[in-house]
């Protein structure tokens, strides 16, 4: 195998990207007015629309905490829906930005690398062999689960010659993605009352969202959060390379572990109240990156928000082009995601960040 | 030790009874897989809920009524094992020429996003515009050649084919497995047993009408792709060498290309994309062969060895009933990471 992307095609000038750099700070501030402009009219958008139509004055009076008519009773169950797809899409994009900052990999999403998939299985080995039943095991065995298939993982990316580059840590990820794929099949598929829900452990949706669901991983998901936006100034230690961030005083392994825990904490925790859904990590910071530069104090906020917008957008959009029946979000990503992994693959420079 | 200089044989006769022995080596492996693949076969005929005897299965298959055998064993069995060996030896067959084609056993065609096409296609086709038989299988290579065609227009804009390559298939791939996904959760009220199969590929409930095209298919394209083996092997030394024998490249690989798809597309579209079967059958039938000549017949015996066993492991050995696809699928996907391993650990550029 050639070693295309060290290797320039011959002619070729040395490549002179632009690149997002810094921006300055009102082109950061305007960006950020937008996002929020835009999360704000999806989040609305997400409690109107859906496969029945519903009037705004039922909207508004389903929001005051009324649910007289069967209008005003379907958005009462839009709503938690759309604060875990909110959530579970600002956990999976900050997640893909630390992991992207962590591993120095533009490929790097905890769909791709196979992490989601290592919280579903565990979910589902919990449940088919050892009979969890309390929401807060479950969370435990599904970020024990991310845990381990992020360690296998960057273990098997990182044999042999040149450590952990982009496209071996891909490889390897993509196929333990394949090979817990089957697995998750072929424990839950024995199981009746398991396998009714079989294609929510291999396909991630935001459907049977509630609030209490949603409560047993809030405390998970806040560590998480609170670890990978305060590991933003070790990123960008790590981001000038190893060396010389312990030359500028970064204990590199320390803030690399510690930026690690973190995502593992918010992507092991989304995966086990949704389901794993891929590509959202590995979209949202490419497209934060061009908004708001490389800077992780910004990047990592904005990527929370830009990731919540997307989850909720494709959510809307799983729900309107198959009414009255409805796609999960996993579905929708992976058909977004798919694509652009391909064009982030594409193109020359891929193993440098 | 006596350092008595012994003069060298004859090399030329050395080389003469090497090939003798290696192509003996050949034969014998071919041999003893092919009549493997005829034991289990016939095992798969007889083990079931009930045991029917080998003359009892004999005489159904030779069209004699007998109680009881006549529609368990001509009904259900015969047309599920002839499909388990048509689909094993066109994953096989398929799998192991794209293997040699691009020189790279992780290009198969599984793991690069051409089965899961032709099965996203397939199950589009029955869905949404309520297609069955023939129609099916057409639409299943249609696409299936799109997806050739796409990621030959992707991936060798730079003139390689490599671990890009691979990486672009497993994302078209995940594209492939979300449109399935897709269509079946459109279907609303769809079963699971029939998810499965499209998702990770099933022998369950093969009947006749899906069986017969994928078996002409076989019998049509498996002669194309065995006449094209010493091209193949050619084309493994590079293009460049390749042409310099006398090959014309290009034209050796549009046929393959074609003969190979439309072997998957077929089979994929009577069983759904059995999880793995083309990406195992080309190592293990290396490793089987050695070094000796083409891997398209063994390869081929292999994949079909492969699902009759795998169906036979889901059926009855499990306890409870598993598609044909999750027994390969827990087989292969740990021996795709055993070859990255490999790979990575050879210093290989991957």
């Amino acid at each position: 195998m050639t070693q295309v992307d060290t290797v320039p095609a011959p002619g070729a000038a040395p490549a002179q990207r632009p690149g997002p750099v810094r921006r300055p700070g009102s082109v950061r501030v305007l960006w950020l007015l937008v996002v929020v402009a835009v999360l704000a009219a999806l989040l609305a958008a997400s409690v109107a629309v859906g496969s029945r139509a519903v009037g705004w004055s039922e909207i508004l009076a389903a929001l005051g905490g009324s649910q007289e008519t069967i209008g005003e009773a379907a958005v009462t169950k839009r709503i938690p829906r759309t604060v875990l797809a909110a959530v579970v899409g600002a956990a999976l994009g900050l997640s893909g930005a630390v992991m992207q900052g962590v591993t120095r990999n533009p490929l790097a999403d905890p769909g791709v690398l196979g992490i989601n998939m290592g919280a579903s299985l565990a979910v589902v080995v919990g449940l088919a062999w050892l009979g969890l039943s309390s929401a807060t095991a479950i969370v435990w065995t599904a970020i024990l689960g991310a845990a381990l298939a992020a360690v296998f993982v960057y273990a098997v990316g990182s044999l042999g010659r040149g450590g952990p580059t982009p496209l071996k840590l891909a490889l390897a990820g993509t196929a333990t993605s394949a090979a817990l794929v089957s697995f998750v099949t072929a424990v839950a598929l024995p199981r009746g009352d398991i396998a009714e829900s079989i294609q929510s452990w291999e396909i991630g949706g935001v459907g049977g969202a509630s609030f209490r669901g949603l409560g047993s991983v809030a405390p998970f998901l806040v560590v998480g959060f609170a670890v990978s936006l305060l590991s933003a100034r070790a990123l960008n230690s790590l981001a000038l390379g190893d060396e010389l961030a312990a030359g500028l005083g970064e204990r590199v392994v320390l803030a690399r572990g510690v930026a690690a825990l973190g995502s593992v904490l918010l992507c092991g925790a989304a995966t086990a109240i949704a389901g794993p859904i891929g590509f959202v990590g590995l979209v949202v910071p490419h497209v934060c990156r061009l908004l708001v530069g490389v800077d992780h104090r910004w990047l990592l906020p904005f990527t929370a928000l830009t990731g919540a917008c997307l989850l909720i957008a494709s959510d809307v959009l799983g729900r309107i082009v198959a009414r009255p029946d409805e796609i999960d979000v996993g579905i929708i990503t992976a058909l977004i995601g798919a694509p652009f992994f391909i064009y982030i693959v594409r193109r020359q420079k891929v193993r440098e960040l | 030790m006596t350092a008595v200089v012994t003069p060298p044989p004859s090399s030329v006769d050395a080389v003469a009874r090497y090939r003798v022995r290696r192509a003996a080596r050949r034969r014998l492996v071919i041999t003893v897989l092919a009549v493997l693949v005829v034991v289990v076969f016939a095992a798969s005929l007889m083990i079931g809920r009930t045991f029917y005897p080998p003359g009892d299965v004999i005489r159904v298959v030779l069209g004699q009524e007998v109680p009881g055998a006549t529609f368990t064993v001509g009904r259900l069995r015969l047309p599920r094992a002839v499909l388990a060996v048509v689909a094993g030896l066109s994953f096989g067959l398929a799998g192991v020429t794209f293997q040699t084609m691009l020189r790279n056993a992780l290009a198969s065609p599984d793991v690069i996003g051409i089965t899961s096409g032709a099965g996203a296609a397939a199950v589009f086709a029955i869905v949404f515009l309520g297609w069955s038989g023939t129609a099916v299988s057409v639409t299943a290579i249609l696409a299936a050649l799109g997806v050739a065609l796409v990621m030959y227009g992707l991936a060798f804009t730079d003139g390689v084919v490599g671990t890009r390559l691979i990486l672009i298939g497993i994302g078209i791939a995940a594209m492939g497995r979300s449109v399935t996904s897709y269509v079946l959760s459109e279907a609303g009220a769809w079963d699971f047993a029939e998810a499965l199969r499209w998702l990770t590929g099933s022998l369950n409930g093969s009947t006749w009408e899906a069986t017969v095209p994928a078996l002409v298919a076989l019998v049509v394209l498996a002669p194309v792709l065995l006449a094209l083996t010493r091209q193949l092997s050619a084309l493994q030394l590079g293009d460049d060498t390749a042409s310099a024998l006398g090959i014309r490249v290009d034209r050796t690989r549009v046929l393959a290309i074609v003969a190979a798809v439309g072997l998957l597309a077929f089979a994929t579209a009577a069983c759904g994309p059995i999880a793995f079967v083309s990406f195992l059958a080309g190592p293990i039938a290396a490793r089987i062969v050695g070094p000796n000549g083409s891997l398209l017949v063994p390869a081929a015996l292999v994949g079909a060895l492969l699902v009759l066993v795998a169906d036979l492991v889901g059926q009855f050995a499990l306890g409870s009933r598993f598609p044909v696809g999750v027994v390969t699928g827990v087989l292969g996907a740990p021996y795709l990471i055993y070859l990255i391993v490999r790979t990575n650990r050879a210093g290989g550029s991957l």
